[in-house]
């Protein structure tokens, strides 16, 4: 049997006195998309964080990719991709030197470059700068970045915000189920995001409030998280 | 760790090559500041340790501006993120960084040594400029190590413009003493004298001691 892409137990987090996690525990199985609901601030992008490597946890475990983080965070390098808020692109590099720099840091030759800026339809703008570029063509150069070095795990921050519905379809075999990876994705939309996963954690001030199989839970519960 | 100190670097100077933010006004400032000496000293022409230590001075100040926007395109554009995500050895940003500032201190003292020279210098600066260029590289390489630390402390406190300079000064004084003290021959009055042994090892001595340093810690300085 597989090991589970994802093991928290009582995982918390502070900022200062400020608690934006506290006692999560859950298994995310290979392959398997768990959504995380909430509303603003209730520590879903704290969760990818936490999970990316890029903040320790202060209280509980987590194990990711079957390594125990912080402590050998070094194993799980450059098998995450992180899709957050911030697209982390260089406004004044264009999406191609972006990705190229990127790639170089993953190893990454020119050729999967140019295959990704294709899959995300910005091979025409691939050499303007970036900060000339729309929102909604920003988050699809920073979904090209996340599977550049074509990561086991998914973490994905709203990744369809400030995008059309032909740009999001043109996303789904990079970053959605479709492309077979363990994904965690926030969402503010309670149905769509159940509707695409199999696990649901719905947190509210940092605790867990749902912790189910998406199956099992009710749009309605998880709509009353926004209540 | 070397294709990652090349990417980095590479990308550094590709970004300041596009948006000149930290050079031109590097090189002004330091050009300004050789001004500002000249009228301030009220000499037509300087020589030895005093030609020394205002040139010095310069490059340290016109430094301190390359310094706070070193690492300024990680921590607002998410490149800081990027690094911790990728399977390099952290500490090759570091050494991207001290090449980058490196590179820029070069290209400013290409402007400024001749600006120096015209403007200040009594003593021809030809026949030691292969001397000049070694000794200037010492110090750059202390600016740049201790500096390049210092700069990756400082950028994520909410007064980064402040703490910089405010933490850098003190510990490059080593540096621009020994550096002044190893050029000051060079520009002596009645023509160039030896090398001084001694200030050239002390200053290569600290920058070794601080690459250690650096080394040792920044991994740290990137962890949450």
């Amino acid at each position: 049997m597989d090991e589970p892409a994802i093991e928290l137990a009582g995982l918390g987090r502070r900022f200062g006195e400020r608690t934006a996690l506290r006692d999560v525990t859950l298994t995310v199985p290979a392959g398997a998309t768990l959504v995380v609901l909430g509303p603003n601030g209730a520590g879903k992008s704290t969760l990818l964080r936490v999970l990316a490597g890029l903040l320790r946890p202060h209280a509980g475990t987590a194990r990711v990719l079957g390594h125990p983080l912080p402590q050998e965070g070094w194993a799980v390098r450059g098998r995450i991709g992180l899709l957050a808020h911030e697209p982390m692109l260089y406004r004044d590099l264009t999406p191609r030197e972006n990705l190229r720099f990127h790639g170089r840091l993953h190893g990454v030759g020119r050729e999967r470059v140019e295959e990704v800026l294709e899959a995300v339809g910005m091979t025409a703008r691939a050499d303007d700068p970036v900060a000339t570029l729309s929102r909604g063509m920003v988050q699809r150069v920073a979904a090209a970045r996340a599977v550049l070095h074509d990561p086991e795990l998914l973490l994905l921050d709203e990744p369809l915000a400030n995008l059309d519905p032909a740009a999001s379809e043109l996303l789904e075999p990079l970053v959605g189920r479709a492309s077979g990876r363990t994904r965690v994705v926030t969402s503010h939309d309670p149905a769509g995001g159940l509707a695409g996963a199999d696990l649901a954690l719905g947190l509210r001030g940092g605790r867990p409030a749902i912790c189910a199989p998406a199956a099992e839970v009710a749009a309605a519960d998880a709509t009353a998280l926004y209540a | 760790m070397l294709t990652a100190v090349g990417a980095i670097l590479r990308k550094d100077l590709l970004l300041e090559l596009r948006t000149r933010e930290s050079v031109p006004a590097m090189a002004i400032f330091a050009v300004t500041t050789l001004v500002v000496f000249h009228f301030a000293l009220d000499r037509p022409t300087l020589a030895g340790d005093l030609a020394a230590g205002v040139l010095w001075v310069s490059f340290l100040f016109a430094a301190m501006l390359g310094l706070n926007r070193l690492f300024v395109a990680e921590e607002e554009q998410g490149g800081f993120d990027g690094f911790m995500l990728a399977p390099i050895d952290r500490t090759s940003l570091y050494v991207a960084k001290a090449l980058a500032l490196l590179a820029f201190l070069a290209i400013v003292q290409a402007i400024a040594v001749p600006a120096f020279a015209i403007l200040l210098l009594d003593p021809s600066l030809w026949p030691v400029l292969p001397e000049l260029v070694g000794v200037l590289l010492l110090g750059d390489a202390g600016i740049c190590v201790v500096g390049a630390l210092v700069s990756a402390i400082g950028i994520r406190t909410r007064a980064r413009d402040l703490i910089v300079p405010l933490l850098a000064l003190p510990l490059l004084i080593p540096v621009v003493i020994g550096a002044v003290e190893a050029t000051a021959p060079l520009l002596a009055e009645g023509g160039a004298e030896p090398l001084p042994g001694r200030w050239l090892l002390t200053l290569g001595l600290y920058d070794a001691v601080f690459a250690a340093i650096a080394y040792a810690v920044f991994d740290d300085l990137l962890e949450d």
